[in-house]
């Protein structure tokens, strides 16, 4: 070790807090400049705690569970009642549904109609949340050898969940639709008329940019569109709600609060390409001329 | 070292490591409870909680024992906790570091004051942080975010601090005090 005089000793302690400041600044504008790095960071740091987040999830979710049962026999007799009550209204859809499907199975034949392929997916667990105080986003754990690309869509049972923004080699980070980076073009089911789903950070998403004249209407479902080629015609996202300021909002069909497993669809389109392979492309541009 | 006469027993290996143990013993729980709080526990507001758990920390140990919470490991904790709690890397650093120059200010002051005077100037550290937080982020991410959870996040650690001072006021007087090695 270097042996300084006292005095300089103390000017150095007293310089450090400074200098480490500046660093920090230093910091601020390297990942603003480098935005790869940081998410590499991230993802590696992601990558490590992933298999005990993993472990950990296990526990904490029959601990959970047990907590939901507990609830769960207090209101059994009301719920039961309830259950009842929308069996009853499920099987008379379902046999709307049934005709439908017919009709609909008669009609594709006889116009020739392209079936769309049928996509490849995955299931991942949800192993924690990945949003921090200004976002909305989910951790994967995906595994080691894992086929998951950036850009994929999440669902979970009931609807859309988000994309896959940043991949590690164990796991992966989806934006919640809820996000407020998140813009998802959709479709209102009842007017045909498109829309913009945009992010709040909050429970529910708003609808922006409808075509003039359609306003949406309360419970309307929403699915997207297969506008910007992002993602496939038709799959759920919710219902309209009108806030009590009167903004059109969107109630998700998926339980974001609650996401234990989803499912990553490969349905292999690159309408809009995700940062990485951006800043990849320009990178390998020259070479691409050559 | 020897800043106190006295007689104290001889620095044997067991006793060095025990003493650098104890010295350590700030930043790693910090380092620990960062990690802790990343896991899906399922607690609302989960986030907030996280960012507040490491201001209070730092922020005790930089008042009661600075020898134990050098700018370094303060730097260390918020690279830490940007990554974990998906921030602009750097935001956390600064707020963390700008806390602990604060703590390390008011030192003599503070140290000589109950309890009730430390976790005020805490809050208004709290708000403070937050409120940098929230002006960076919005700065870095070129959009202007919601107010919301910032305020969130003060209040939890205004709320918190209490009962994070008392365990660690606890861990100060026994755990993490050199001398008791």
């Amino acid at each position: 070790m270097i042996r300084l005089s006292i005095p300089v000793r103390q000017a150095l302690a007293k310089l450090t807090l400074p200098v480490l400041i500046a660093a920090a600044f230093g910091l601020m504008l390297l990942g603003k400049a480098d935005a790869l790095l940081a998410e590499r960071a991230r993802m590696a740091l992601a990558d490590a705690l992933a298999p005990i987040f993993g472990v950990l999830a296990e526990p904490l979710g029959s601990v959970r569970a047990v907590a939901d049962d507990a609830q769960d026999t207090f209101s059994l007799y009301s719920e039961n009642a309830r259950l009842r009550d929308e069996n009853e209204r499920l099987r008379r859809w379902q046999s709307v549904a049934l005709a439908l499907e017919a009709e609909n199975a008669t009609l594709k034949a006889n116009l020739h109609w392209i079936p769309d392929p049928a996509p490849s997916y995955v299931s991942a667990r949800v192993v924690a949340d990945a949003g921090g105080v200004y976002a909305r986003a989910v951790l994967l754990s995906v595994g080691p050898n894992h086929s998951v690309t950036k850009g994929q869509i999440a669902l979970d049972e009931r609807g859309l969940v988000g994309r896959v923004t940043e991949l590690g080699s164990r796991s992966a980070r989806v934006l919640l639709i809820t996000d407020m980076n998140s813009r998802i073009p959709v479709i209102l089911e009842g007017s045909r008329a498109r829309a913009m789903l945009v992010g709040t950070n909050g429970q529910r998403p708003r609808l922006m940019y409808w075509t003039e004249g359609q306003l949406p209407a309360e419970g309307e479902h929403v699915v997207t569109s297969a506008e910007a080629n992002a993602f496939p015609a038709g799959l759920p996202v919710g219902t309209v709600h009108y806030s009590s300021s009167n903004v059109p909002e969107v109630e998700p069909a998926a339980r974001l609060d609650r996401l234990e497993v989803v499912r990553l669809f490969d349905y292999g389109l690159r309408g809009v390409v995700p940062p990485e392979s951006n800043g990849s492309l320009r990178a390998q541009g020259p070479e691409r001329q050559r | 070292m020897d800043k106190v006469p006295g007689i104290r027993p001889r620095p044997t290996v067991g006793r060095l490591l025990d003493m650098a143990a104890r010295r350590g013993f700030p930043g790693s729980t910090t380092a620990l409870m960062l990690l802790v709080t990343a896991a899906p526990l399922g607690v609302p507001g989960q986030a907030e909680l996280q960012a507040s758990i490491a201001l209070a920390s730092v922020f005790f140990w930089s008042l009661f024992r600075p020898a134990s919470m050098p700018p370094a490991i303060v730097f260390a904790l918020g690279l830490l906790a940007d990554l974990l709690g998906y921030a602009p890397p750097g935001v956390g650093v600064l707020t963390l570091l700008i806390a602990h120059g604060l703590a390390l200010r008011w030192r003599r002051v503070l140290v000589r004051q109950g309890f009730l005077l430390v976790w005020l100037a805490f809050v208004g550290v709290a708000i403070g942080a937050a409120t940098i937080q929230w002006a960076l982020t919005s700065l870095l991410t070129f959009r202007l975010l919601p107010p919301g959870p910032g305020l969130f996040q003060a209040a939890i650690g205004a709320g918190l601090y209490p009962a994070l001072a008392t365990l660690l006021t606890r861990a100060h007087q026994t755990l993490a005090e050199p001398e008791q090695a």
